[in-house]
């Protein structure tokens, strides 16, 4: 028997009211981790892919595409490049690394990138089992692609058109899997590696699919030798002005920066969670004024029990902690509730996710949490400091001499 | 063990309550006599500690009972006396038995489950420990309210109307508990009423 059993036998008593104001902190709570997770989830995904990237040059068009498409291998390409001028670009004295990538297939979804080993040293790839790609149509894949796909060394697969979707397939030529990575916990563990060359000959002679695949532009893409983009690293940040500007000034290239429109894709973004950032505090006060009003009333008839406690020797303090508890309970009950019910959403939301590029998982915690518990707290002791402090003004004589 | 000398209370707007000195010893049981609206329940209140009177003093045990700073005083009425009211209260979120625990928590004392069984036992009502004060009658809620005052051991009980909405037969019986229960447990007895079937039980009377 202690100040906690009987603010607990007390909520339990009133059943109806505290489950409905626990609901109301959980539902508070739960959309505010939600947010949270997701945007801390996105964020770190966004830095982790971009991580070394200093610049991406690619076909002229949206700079957001072709970042996304590029770097984080969502959207689909802006277009392609001539080989020639990105081997310029990647031979500039302010390059330290250019990385180049050919895009344009997929197989069951995960698309196939072809690329040199400067795209293992940018990522610090390391292999799992078997070896890197060596030569044309040899594969290595992610540890993702190997799982879900299962894929095993020595397998082969035809790459389909297209960045999803297995409609249109390379027939004429099929893929060998060579060796699977090591999980990164990045971008790669979803990506098919071959080399460029592979990407070419794809597109080299495509006799039945010519008639309904634009036989020109294809024919054209494959003469000129086109890459899709190049990832590329500076020597020194003092590039980050002159050298997208020189790319900037060529007829048909672009280049973006991957932190700059990060940013820009946050604020986007950004103005969603705000909105739902405003509806949870909306919630939370809902939920803290519900609390004040059903103690604030549960305190006429709570006049007696307390008067009877004072009765027996409790003090008016320990009575005002009395009461401060049961708000405090209820808010902490429902922000733990919260919490499970924001993870256990997320984690529904990522399974249903399609693009296993930025799926969202709930099952990782992240330290701001810990704020959104003491905040429920805080609001419990606010929303039941006025009811608490009737019992500095409750009479017990009058009180107990009176019926009820 | 108590004196109350040149004890007045003047309600906000009411006239000027004066009471009689009095003295009670060790282990007396008394009964407080007076017409309605004459200030029994003032007095009592007044003797409990939970009303601080415009004249005079309390003395228990010594000590004058409001000269103490309120968190002693509160203390004090917890562990040294005992409370039953016209009408039982009741916390009734909780059972039998933790309304009595609720006694000697309140009063900063370790609870004893075995005195508090056998205090119910005393009474005749061990087998309503854990019921629910809202699934009892008047007279039983009535003999709890007489265990739970008694679970701390007090100095002094004190009961005011303590048979007024009960009938004849839970009336003795609740009389008869209270006397008897207070000689075992060593304490003194004030009861306030105007009903004629306490006074057989009691000698002593001091009339307001
Ligand atoms: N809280 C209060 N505020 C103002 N006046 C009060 C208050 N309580 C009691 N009184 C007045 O003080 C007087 C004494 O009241 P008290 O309740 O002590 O009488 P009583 O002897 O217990 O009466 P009863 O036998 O009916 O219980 C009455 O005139 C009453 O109107
Ligand atoms: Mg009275």
């Amino acid at each position: 028997m202690n100040t906690f059993k009987i603010s607990s036998k007390n909520l339990v008593r009133n059943k109806l009211t505290t489950i409905l104001n626990i609901i109301l902190v959980a539902f508070g709570v739960g959309i505010l981790s939600i947010l949270l997770l997701a945007a801390n989830q996105i964020g770190n995904t966004l830095e982790k892919n971009a991580r070394g990237i200093d610049l991406v040059v690619g076909a002229k068009g949206s700079p957001l595409q072709l970042i996304l498409s590029s770097i984080y291998h969502i959207d689909y390409p802006t277009g392609n490049i001539p080989a020639k001028d990105a081997y310029k670009l990647a031979h500039h004295p302010m390059v330290k690394r250019a990385v180049p990538l050919a895009l344009g297939d997929n197989y069951n979804g995960y698309r196939i990138v072809g690329t040199d080993t400067s795209f293992t040293k940018l990522y610090s790839l390391s292999i799992l089992k078997g070896n890197f790609w060596q030569k044309d149509l040899e594969v290595t894949i992610g540890s993702t692609v190997a799982s879900e796909s299962k894929l095993k060394i020595g397998d082969s697969f035809f790459g389909a058109h297209g960045l999803t979707g297995n409609g249109d397939i390379h027939k004429q030529h099929a893929y060998t899997v060579k060796g699977i990575l090591k999980p990164q916990g990045n971008i790669t563990d979803n990506l098919i590696l071959t080399n460029i060359g592979s990407v070419y000959k794809m597109h080299e002679e495509k006799p039945e699919h010519s008639a309904h695949h634009a036989p020109l532009a294809e024919a054209k893409e494959i003469n000129d030798k086109q890459i899709t983009a190049l990832l590329i690293q500076y020597k020194s940040p003092m590039s980050v002005i002159l050298f997208p500007r020189m790319v900037n000034q060529s007829a048909n290239m672009q280049a973006a920066s991957p932190a700059m429109e990060s940013a820009r894709l946050f604020s986007l973004i950004g103005v969603g969670i705000d909105t739902l950032q405003w509806f949870a505090v909306f919630i939370m006060a809902i939920a803290a004024l519900s609390i004040f009003i059903s103690l604030y009333n549960a305190m006429k008839e709570r006049k007696y029990d307390l008067a009877l406690m004072r009765c027996l020797g409790a003090s008016k303090s320990k009575l005002f902690f009395l009461v401060l508890l049961e708000g405090i309970m209820v808010t902490l009950i429902g922000a733990c509730l919260g919490l499970l019910i924001g993870h256990a959403a997320l984690e529904a939301i990522g399974s249903y996710q399609e693009s296993s590029q930025a799926k969202l998982t709930g099952l990782t915690m992240v330290p701001q949490e810990i704020y959104l518990i003491w905040t429920g707290l805080l609001i419990g002791a606010l929303a039941s400091i006025i009811p608490a402090m009737q019992i500095y003004k409750v009479d017990i004589a009058t009180t107990l001499t009176k019926d009820r | 063990m108590i004196k109350i000398s040149s004890l007045a209370h003047v309600y906000d707007k009411g006239r000027r309550l004066k009471f009689p000195n009095w003295e009670i010893a060790d282990m007396e049981q008394w009964l407080l006599l007076g017409a309605s609206g004459c200030g029994k329940s003032t007095l009592l209140n007044i003797i409990s500690g939970l009303l601080k009177p415009t004249e005079g003093e309390v003395l228990i045990n010594g000590t004058d009972l409001y000269t103490l700073p309120a968190r002693k005083l509160d203390r004090f009425r917890g562990r040294h006396v005992g409370i039953i009211f016209q009408r039982p209260h009741l916390i009734r979120s909780l059972d039998v038995l933790d309304n009595l625990e609720l006694a000697a928590v309140m009063a900063g004392l370790p609870v004893d489950h075995e005195r508090n069984l056998s205090l119910l036992a005393g009474l005749g009502i061990a087998g309503l420990a854990k019921n629910y004060p809202d699934e009892l009658s008047q007279g039983q809620l009535q003999r709890i309210s007489v265990a739970r005052a008694l679970v701390n051991k007090p100095d002094l009980l004190i009961a005011d109307e303590p048979t007024s909405s009960l009938d004849d037969e839970n009336a003795n019986q609740v009389i008869r508990m209270l006397t008897t229960q207070t000689k075992d447990n060593g304490a003194a007895l004030i009861i306030a009423t105007h009903d004629q079937r306490v006074r057989e039980h009691i000698a002593k009377t001091y009339l307001l």
